[in-house]
């Protein structure tokens, strides 16, 4: 790993009074595809708060570029880091382009609101997540997978060089889990750096390139998925008894739960 | 300038480029506007003729141009003027409020007195006319402070880690009942005369509406609808969710404040020139929408909406109704009615 133009320095997180995560160190590889996974609750999501500036450390910093997160301006921070958060609303009666289209919101102003720049990013947006067919439609009558894809795809039109996906894929089934996991590749594959919370160990292992896993607002393992995801580890995070096999396709590690005993006796008989 | 350009937004959008400028406008938001600026001016010239003394649309025009004098330059300018000035601008600033409060808290029935300004108000003004018997200026001032202190506290009130939508509302709708008990106690208390004169207040109308009323109130809802104006943009951005907002690079919490602020300011405004006008700021964004058929709420086409319907309920208070009522009480059936129907109609096309 080159570089991190995105790391966190002994930060301390959490909402109010209520700390996730205490003096908490971790760097986001520079074109890397990083997944961060743990069980519910162990500081995941905070922890993508605190990168993206939702959330503001009660101690330490989180660095982008060399400089206190907390010290740029809030333009400047969206135009460099983007978030597809984990809710969105779409306001009613909104088409597909509109909604797209606000993601230019950190490079316009008050009389800039639709140069050609801004033209070209939606664009371009459109035709990587394969939604200019849709751009004239309401987003109230698209699917499920397609609105996903418009939100994608409103975040690729800030042209951010590096994005955070929180769990991206959380109510999609798995053929469109499976189909924004590979655009999420593809994205990464042409320079982005990607920060996603997965909670699908399986995927985070086939289309992660550096993982982190968290348990109690702590950071127990980080490296590449062959490393991090194994028999030992996962059992200590999730407390999950499983066997990891390499998956069949990919090669990557995959993760096969032991279950209880009956389970067991079920695949024997 | 070009039109549809690069992208299908499945509507038809006029783009504007010329050196710093850069603008994308939605056509049936212009056309819309400008429909609507249209009547505006065509029923001001209406309410500039009609009265006791009837004048023919060129009188208005001449006077209004500087080419009278005398009686029909006084009726028009120093008489009927004002009255129009004052329901143009007021009603604008209604309708402005109300857009902000309707996309700030995410919901098409939001505006200020769902956070207690009315009440509030109206418990200012009673203060003043049952204890102090005060003077215009006295009740104006009392109307402001009460509305003001009212907002003040639902907002500190809901407050814990920032302000959402939701908690504004229960809390806002608790303090109106409070209020609302109080100000009902206080009337049953007061003189009859007292009573009646707070109850006309309560009304909201535009009679006996003067140049000095105009002047003041229109300079403070120019300067608003300005800082409105600015807030317009971060406040659609706001309407995707926080997150995606402040991911965006809107500052949030400052906005919120802000258009909590700005929309409290304008009904204040109003409230305090001329009684409480109900149902403007609550009609107005969602029929301009309509009209507009825009993603959202937008402020420019529920301005125009807000100026027309104050000015066509002032105009039906004073010469259709049949004695001269208080122009509160026909915004109610007059925006009721049309967004009932609207509704209505919508119901309809979605079966």
């Amino acid at each position: 790993m080159n570089g991190s133009r995105l790391h966190v320095d002994g930060v301390t997180i959490g909402y109010d009074k209520r700390v996730i995560s205490e003096d908490l160190s971790v760097s986001i590889p520079d074109a890397s595809f990083t997944v961060i996974v743990g069980p519910n609750a162990c500081g995941k999501s905070t922890l993508l708060r605190g990168l993206s500036r939702l959330l503001k450390p009660s101690a330490g910093q989180v660095i982008l570029d060399g400089a206190d997160l907390q010290s740029f301006k809030t333009k400047e921070v969206a135009r460099r880091v983007g978030l597809l958060p984990q809710t969105s609303i779409a306001p009613d009666g909104i088409t597909v382009a509109d909604l797209v289209a606000r993601g230019r919101y950190p490079h316009q102003g008050f009389v800039r609101q639709w140069t050609e720049a801004d033209e070209q990013a939606v664009r371009t947006a459109m035709d990587q997540t394969g939604v200019t067919d849709l751009s004239s439609r309401l987003v109230d009558e698209l699917s499920g997978g397609q609105r996903q894809r418009v939100w994608v795809a409103m975040v690729l039109a800030q042209q951010t060089s590096i994005l955070l996906l929180d769990e991206p894929t959380t109510f999609l089934d798995i053929t469109h889990q499976i189909e924004l996991m590979e655009l999420f590749t593809d994205l990464h594959e042409v320079g982005r750096t990607l920060v996603a919370v997965l909670h699908d160990l399986n995927q985070a292992a086939r289309y992660g390139t550096h993982l982190i896993a968290m348990k109690d607002g702590k950071v127990v393992a980080v490296g590449p998925p062959e490393e991090v995801v194994t028999a030992e580890l996962v059992e200590e995070v999730f407390g999950l008894r499983c066997l990891v096999v390499p998956d069949p396709v990919a090669g990557t590690p995959q993760v096969v739960p032991l279950g209880r005993d009956r389970t067991r006796q079920k695949a024997q008989r | 300038m070009t039109t549809g350009a690069g992208v299908d937004f499945g509507r038809r959008v006029l783009t504007v480029r010329r050196r710093r400028f850069a603008l994308r406008l939605e056509w049936r938001s212009v056309i819309v506007c400008a429909v609507l600026a249209v009547a505006l001016a065509c029923l001001a010239v209406l309410a500039l003729m009609t009265g006791s003394y009837q004048l023919s649309p060129g009188q208005v025009i001449s006077a209004l141009t500087g080419g009278e004098t005398g009686l029909v330059h006084d009726i028009v300018v120093e008489w009927r003027l004002p009255r129009v000035t004052a329901a143009v601008v007021f009603g604008a600033a209604l309708g402005v409020s109300g857009a902000v409060f309707q996309s700030l808290l995410r919901n098409p029935l939001a505006d200020p007195g769902l956070i207690g300004f009315a009440e509030g108000s109206y418990t200012g003004a009673l203060i003043v006319i049952l204890a102090v018997n005060g003077t215009y200026w006295q009740l104006v001032g009392g109307a402001l402070l009460g509305g003001m202190a009212t907002a003040v506290a639902v907002y500190v009130l809901a407050y814990r880690r920032g302000v959402q939508g939701f908690r504004l509302i229960i809390v806002g709708i608790g303090v109106s009942a409070m209020l609302h008990s109080l100000n009902t106690w206080m009337i049953l208390k007061a003189e009859l005369e007292q009573a009646m004169s707070a109850a006309a207040w309560n009304a909201g109308s535009l009679n006996g509406v003067s140049w000095d009323q105009v002047a003041i109130g229109g300079a403070c809802i120019a300067v608003l609808l300005l800082l409105a104006a600015r807030l317009g943009r971060p406040m659609r951005q706001m309407e995707l969710g926080d997150d995606a907002a402040a991911s965006q690079g809107v500052r949030v919490s400052a906005t919120r404040l802000w258009l909590i602020v700005v929309g409290v300011a304008l009904t204040a405004t109003v409230t305090a020139a001329s009684g409480p006008i109900a149902f403007i700021s609550l009609v107005a964004p969602q029929i301009a929408r309509r009209l507009a058929r825009t993603a959202g709420i937008t402020l420019a086409p529920a301005a125009f909406v807000g100026a027309l319907l104050c000015l066509a309920a002032d105009y039906l208070a004073q010469h259709v109704a049949p004695t001269t009522l208080p122009v509160g009480i026909i915004t109610v059936m007059l925006g009721g009615g049309y967004l009932g129907w609207l509704l209505f109609i919508e119901a309809r096309k979605r079966l």
